[in-house]
């Protein structure tokens, strides 16, 4: 990608049909820290790297809960992320109050896009910088969808988005075909291996991964530090000598951050419930 | 409210039908309706259908200002069209058609300007029934048995007697032929050409007008003053 005299604006085709605007966007995307997605019949995982700037500071909270069936993980510019996923609730919950339902994922996912699609046509705007996955459960079952910059948006059985998505992606193609029948525990598993993939070589531990669940009978909410930690003991290798992050650092981080504050974190000292002190 | 133009907003309706009745059965819902639209105390209009499909999974029965259910038709249209045309294989069911209408009624009642209606919406949808009343204020509720108007004092009492879980096509019919009956013999609004129609899983059906049999030769008819000399 070089700089050229097409990409000032995002209402400017380049002469071979390209908007580059809206491609460094994707660009943005590329740069976040990996996001992971997959989906069995009746479950959907998402997981993702929390890497925080230094020792000092908070992980940045990347997976949001949209309702109770659906929730979306993004990677790229996380103000971005955090301005749609206060659009995505604010739209679940408009249409229960008028239909008292749910609202169905695929609909929700096609809204996304094209609110994203205005963005890369009006000369006054930017595309936003953030790909999400989202997850979500309704009457036809479970879904993910990827919603990129661009107002594309596809379904998958499974992806990984976000720096070195490759080497989680490649784990997922070779184990794609037997996620529909997977079982939940398996599926997280899935999750967490592809999660490890991203991280290359660098030890997984439940301080630098977030892992959420939503499925038939269960609601959508991230799994606490602890019982991700117990879930990498069940594969690894060999066991972490590290204590877990989460005792000495709460009472800091509630001062320092509040709005940063991630599931992953908190969820040990706040108790085993399972969600974010954060859910809505 | 309106300052300028009090008649900008409904003060009281003119064309209005009487009782809806409903009930679920065995394999769905069954509702029934006269095809009266009375003008004041004139049963002026007598082929008003009452009773219409909503999108592939609902009934909607109204009974009062007939010119409001033809607006509310009008919404229900738009919104099942809207909902048709995300064709992406999710559909509205009665439950959520009966919640919006909930929103309607509601919000117009809030802006003194009601639709003049007490509305009956039943449907089934993936193998579950459901069938709710809503009316002008607003008030809305589910029922396994439903009646708007008069219809909530002469046909409910007979409903909570006989209706059950698991009646037969057969069965319901009677039953609600039997509240039908005794409206045609106490509600001055009612007419005797009745429209019943059932909604399942396959579909609506709209079934032709009939007649109900009625008798009048009770003694009490006969000689209807006999016990207050005078009157008429």
């Amino acid at each position: 990608m070089f700089r050229n005299q097409y990409d000032t604006d995002v209402t400017t085709w380049s002469p071979a049909g390209r908007l580059f605007q809206v491609e460094y966007a994707m660009e943005a995307v590329k740069q976040g820290s990996a996001a992971i997605g997959l989906r069995s019949k009746t479950h959907v995982v998402l997981a993702c790297v929390n890497k925080a700037n230094s020792e000092l500071s908070s992980h940045q909270k990347k997976i949001f809960k949209v309702d109770n069936h659906i929730g979306v993980a993004i990677a790229g510019l996380t103000a971005d992320g955090r301005v749609l996923s206060r659009y995505m609730r604010s739209e679940c919950i408009n249409y229960n109050y008028t239909y008292e339902s749910l609202l169905p994922v695929g609909r929700l996912v096609v809204q996304l896009a094209d609110k994203a699609q205005v963005c890369t046509q009006r000369s006054w705007k930017r595309p936003y910088g953030v790909g999400l996955l989202v997850a979500g459960l309704d009457e036809s079952g479970a879904h993910l969808y990827y919603n990129c910059p661009s107002g594309n948006y596809f379904e998958y059985q499974a992806f990984a988005i976000g720096s070195r998505s490759q080497a989680a992606k490649t784990y997922l193609e070779r184990r794609f075909e037997n996620f529909m029948s997977s079982s939940r525990e398996d599926l997280i598993k899935d999750a967490l291996i592809a999660t490890r993939e991203s991280l290359q070589g660098e030890k997984l531990r439940s301080s630098v991964c977030t892992v959420a669940v939503v499925g038939v009978g269960e609601a959508f909410h991230i799994l606490d530090q602890e019982t991700v930690q117990q879930l990498i003991d069940t594969f690894e290798i060999v066991k972490e000598e590290e204590a877990p992050p989460a005792e000495p650092q709460p009472a800091t981080e509630q001062d320092a951050a509040a709005e940063q504050a991630s599931g992953a974190d908190q969820g040990g000292a706040a108790g085993d419930q399972g969600g974010s002190p954060m859910d809505i | 409210m309106a300052t300028v133009g009090e008649t900008q907003r409904t003060l009281y309706p003119y064309v209005t039908g009487s009782s809806v009745v409903a009930i679920k059965y065995k394999d769905g819902i069954l509702m029934a309706a006269d095809m009266g639209g009375s003008y004041g105390s004139t049963l002026r209009y007598k082929s008003v259908e009452r009773i219409k499909p909503i999108g592939k999974h609902s009934l909607l029965g109204a009974s009062g200002e007939i010119s409001d259910f033809q607006e509310i038709l009008r919404y229900l249209d738009e919104l099942i069209l809207y909902d048709n045309m995300w064709d992406d294989g999710n559909s509205l069911g009665p439950k959520e058609v009966h919640n919006y209408l909930t929103r309607v009624m509601y919000n117009r009642r809030n802006k003194f300007n009601p639709l003049w209606n007490a509305l009956v919406l039943g449907g089934v949808k993936n193998g579950e029934k459901y069938l709710g009343m809503v009316n002008m204020i607003g008030i809305n509720f589910e029922d396994n048995h439903v009646a708007t108007g008069l219809g909530n004092h002469l046909a409910r009492p007979i409903l909570r007697e006989e209706w059950h879980e698991s009646l037969t096509f057969e069965e319901g019919v009677k039953l609600l032929e039997k509240c039908m009956r005794v409206l045609l013999y106490r509600d001055r609004s009612a007419v005797n050409k009745i429209q019943i129609s059932k909604i399942t899983e396959e579909g609506a059906t709209l079934f032709p007008p009939f007649s109900l049999k009625t008798y009048w030769e009770f003694s009490a008819f006969k000689n209807p003053t006999v016990g207050a000399e005078g009157s008429w």
